[in-house]
């Protein structure tokens, strides 16, 4: 869906350019040159309405004051105080937000890592390993299975596997391999990260996979012709042309784990803190305004590793 | 009739419910068959009930409907969004289902209206526990909201409690209970009598407290109690200082690794439970029942610092008038006149009338529900699903023992936003 949108996006003024040529008169040549922003007009629409107004409203609110009731129109930086609160005087000592950002940095890390090792090797396997056009399509369905149920039933699964009664304590036991039940295995950090990895790496299969379709076989043989070898081969030729892909692929699963409260809640026994489940609390008990602050604050570093992403690579450009 | 009761909700809910109601037509086929001409005269009149899907049972929709003829919509929704959604959206509901602590944060609002009691038929006989704070004419605890303190109003628009009672009652009681530790009596393996248990080492990393935080902070400050680390004035309004002790208390246990999960979701809990993660932890009546409805054994302990007690309860939107408020009234004089009742007791709450629901229940029901004593037949829940056999007595005992019991209720604090803070740093820790 993204790359639509950067299609399309790239579409518009390509499409101007053929038109121009062919507009013969004054006003059609206007008509051309307003063509475009029709054309943009419904989906900047919809962007308008249902992310830029729902934006302005949460950023301004989050500078209102609130009572149990109510909120009140104001403009007061408590609420951001308050999400930042002790985080100076606690130091070397970590407040709860900065340790709650940690600890979902941390997830965000070690699940874009394995999303993308293991994302990469499919997608990789995909595009180059299976030869005919109906086995990629027939493979990558089987890819998208799990999809057909729903994301919280997929990681409810997992909890009679690992738990301490589960499948798995059960073969660990009873073949000696283990003495006891292994505890960690649920309600864990490993629990949240295997879900997480489970959930989330077609998100980076699929544009890693598109990216890799679009690479000219033509290159890689000419690598081989070359006398590069199979590691050479894909570091200086299907990675430099996978990274439009691995970056896509990256903001989905970084967005994602960065907001999310229901997986580390379910997977992680709600033991471990997410920024999502804060702001979840604090919308069930009315705070609106501290949690819009919380909100903007989660945004703006969201938008920061998104924005580190894209200077690494030219998304735009590359696709 | 399927269309009418079930809107909304998840999906496996609606299809029970469809097929409750389904079962319900064709048990009704005889009552169905004679004319209802205060159905007939005038057009049927819809009530949109907005409340948690606990409460809201497929059954008692159809008999009011068969009874009065007042169609009920149930809007399910988890507690906290009922009193989101009485402060941000109050026409979206014609009958308020809500939890009694609510009521400090709701009635400021002014989107509630104070209920005539004289238009209630049963005003007088509604139990004591709200109207006094006694049972059997013993007081019980009131630390926290108890709902002696917020059921009559000054006046039908006043956003003022009346300690005296007036003739405006805030909420017409639906259920209540007193909650307590669940635990596996077959792991445990030994007598569980006191609230300090849930930290007892012996349980590390098989006890479980409820993520609800204003809920939460209350279980676990009847554990500093009973540990006799502190001793509160009042649990269900605690001062910063409290506050503070009672999370660093929380925080102490979740690091030593008391602590298998948190729930905040009914269906959590039995998991947990049934599961065997954990083996003692916070509970709700019917969560016990579920668990033991799946054959494993699980026993709603009864411990001597007592119980936290819940009420939930019927409130009128400010804005509903005319018919819909005639409709409101009829309906709620239906709940308390005993069918319900009887209904709501079966499944192990109890209900505001109780002399009416027991001319709906079976002298050996009643027994065991109410009075504490061995069931003399099988118990039955109301769809029809075994759930004690003869011989056994209910967890707790009587009414009198259980709701005289209790020590604390659910509450709002007025350090609520530090509350929340102070739990948000817990779960963090």
């Amino acid at each position: 869906m993204l790359r639509d949108a950067a299609l399309s996006a790239e579409a518009i003024p390509g499409e101007t350019a053929r038109d121009r040529p062919r507009a013969g008169a004054m006003a059609s040549r206007r008509a051309g040159a307003l063509a475009p922003y029709w054309q943009a007009a419904p989906m900047a629409l919809v962007f308008l309405l249902f992310f830029v107004l729902p934006l302005l409203v949460t950023l301004i609110v989050s500078f209102w004051n609130y009572t149990e009731y109510s909120i009140e129109p104001a403009f007061t930086l408590d609420n951001y105080r308050e999400v930042f609160d002790g985080c100076l005087a606690d130091l070397p000592g970590l407040c709860t937000t900065f340790k709650t950002y940690l600890s979902t940095l941390k997830f965000c890390l070690i699940v874009w890592a394995s999303t993308l090792l293991i994302g990469f090797t499919v997608a990789y396997f995909l595009a180059f390993h299976v030869r005919t056009m109906t086995m990629q399509i027939v493979l990558f369905l089987l890819c998208t299975i799990p999809f057909w149920t729903s994301n919280v039933i997929r990681m409810i699964s997992w909890i009679p596997l690992l738990g301490r009664n589960g499948l798995i304590n059960q073969a660990l036991v009873g073949t000696g391999l283990a003495g006891s039940p292994q505890e960690w295995l649920l309600y864990s950090d490993f629990s949240v990260v295997l879900a997480f990895v489970h959930l989330y790496t077609l998100f980076m299969v699929v544009p890693i996979f598109n990216s890799m379709m679009r690479i000219d076989r033509a290159l890689v043989e000419a690598a081989y012709d070359s006398g590069a070898s199979g590691w050479q081969t894909l570091w200086n030729v299907v990675i430099p042309l996978s990274k439009p892909g691995i970056a896509i692929g990256s903001i989905f699963v970084i967005t994602i784990v960065m907001g999310d409260f229901v997986t580390i809640g379910v997977m992680g026994g709600q033991q471990i803190a997410s920024i999502g489940k804060i702001i979840n609390v604090q919308v069930n008990y009315l705070q609106f305004p501290i949690a819009a602050a919380n909100a903007v604050v989660l945004l703006v570093l969201v938008l920061l590793i998104i924005w580190a992403l894209t200077r690494m690579i030219d998304i735009r450009k590359e696709l | 009739m399927t269309k009418n009761i079930s809107t909304g909700g998840m999906s496996r809910r609606t299809v029970l419910k469809g097929s409750a109601a389904l079962a319900g037509l064709a048990g009704t086929g005889f009552a169905s068959s004679f004319p209802a001409p205060a159905v007939h005269a005038q057009e049927a009149v819809t009530l949109r009930y907005l409340g948690t899907a606990v409460n809201q049972s497929a059954d008692i929709a159809r008999k009011a409907k068969e009874d009065i003829g007042v169609t009920i919509e149930y809007i399910p929704v988890e507690t906290d969004e009922v009193a989101k959604r009485v402060i941000t959206q109050p026409n979206s509901f014609d009958l308020l289902d809500s939890e009694y602590f609510s009521l400090p944060k709701l009635l400021p609002s002014g989107n509630l209206q104070g209920m005539d009691a004289g238009k209630i038929k049963y005003a007088g006989q509604i139990a004591t526990v709200f109207t006094k704070g006694e049972v059997e004419g013993k007081k019980i605890g009131d630390q926290g909201t108890a709902p002696k303190k917020v059921f009559y109003l000054e006046g039908q628009f006043s956003k003022k409690f009346s300690a005296e009672p007036t003739e405006w009652i805030t909420l017409i009681p639906t259920t209540y209970n007193a909650d307590t530790l669940g635990i596996r009596p077959d792991l445990i393996k030994r007598p569980i009598e006191s609230w300090a248990e849930l930290v007892n080492p012996e349980f590390k990393g098989k006890a479980a407290i409820l993520n609800i935080p204003s809920i939460g902070i209350m279980d676990a400050a009847m554990v500093v109690e009973a540990l006799g680390k502190y001793k509160y004035p009042d649990k269900g309004n605690m001062t910063k200082e409290e506050i503070d002790l009672t999370t660093d208390f929380l925080k102490e246990a979740k690091k030593a690794g008391q602590f298998r999960a948190f729930w905040s979701d009914f269906n959590e809990s039995v998991n947990l439970m049934a599961s065997g993660e954990v083996v003692i932890q916070s509970m709700w009546s019917p969560a016990v029942t579920a668990v033991r409805s799946k054959g494993i054994p699980c026993t709603y302990q009864p411990l001597k610092e007592g119980y936290r007690g819940w009420a939930s309860g019927f409130g009128l939107p400010k804005t509903l008038e005319g018919r819909k408020l005639d409709a409101a009234y009829e309906f709620i004089n239906w709940f308390l006149s005993g069918w319900a009742g009887a209904y709501l007791n079966r499944q192990g709450y109890y209900s505001a009338v109780l002399s009416t629901a027991k001319e709906n229940m079976e002298p050996y029901e009643w027994a065991y529900w109410m009075e504490g004593k061995p069931a003399e037949k099988d118990i039955h829940a109301p769809d029809g699903t075994l759930l004690e056999k003869a011989g056994t007595v209910r967890d707790g005992g009587s009414y009198e023992d259980r709701m005289g019991a209790i020590a604390c209720w659910n509450s709002v604090m007025d350090e609520n936003t530090y509350m929340i803070r102070k739990w948000n740093e817990f779960i963090a820790a």
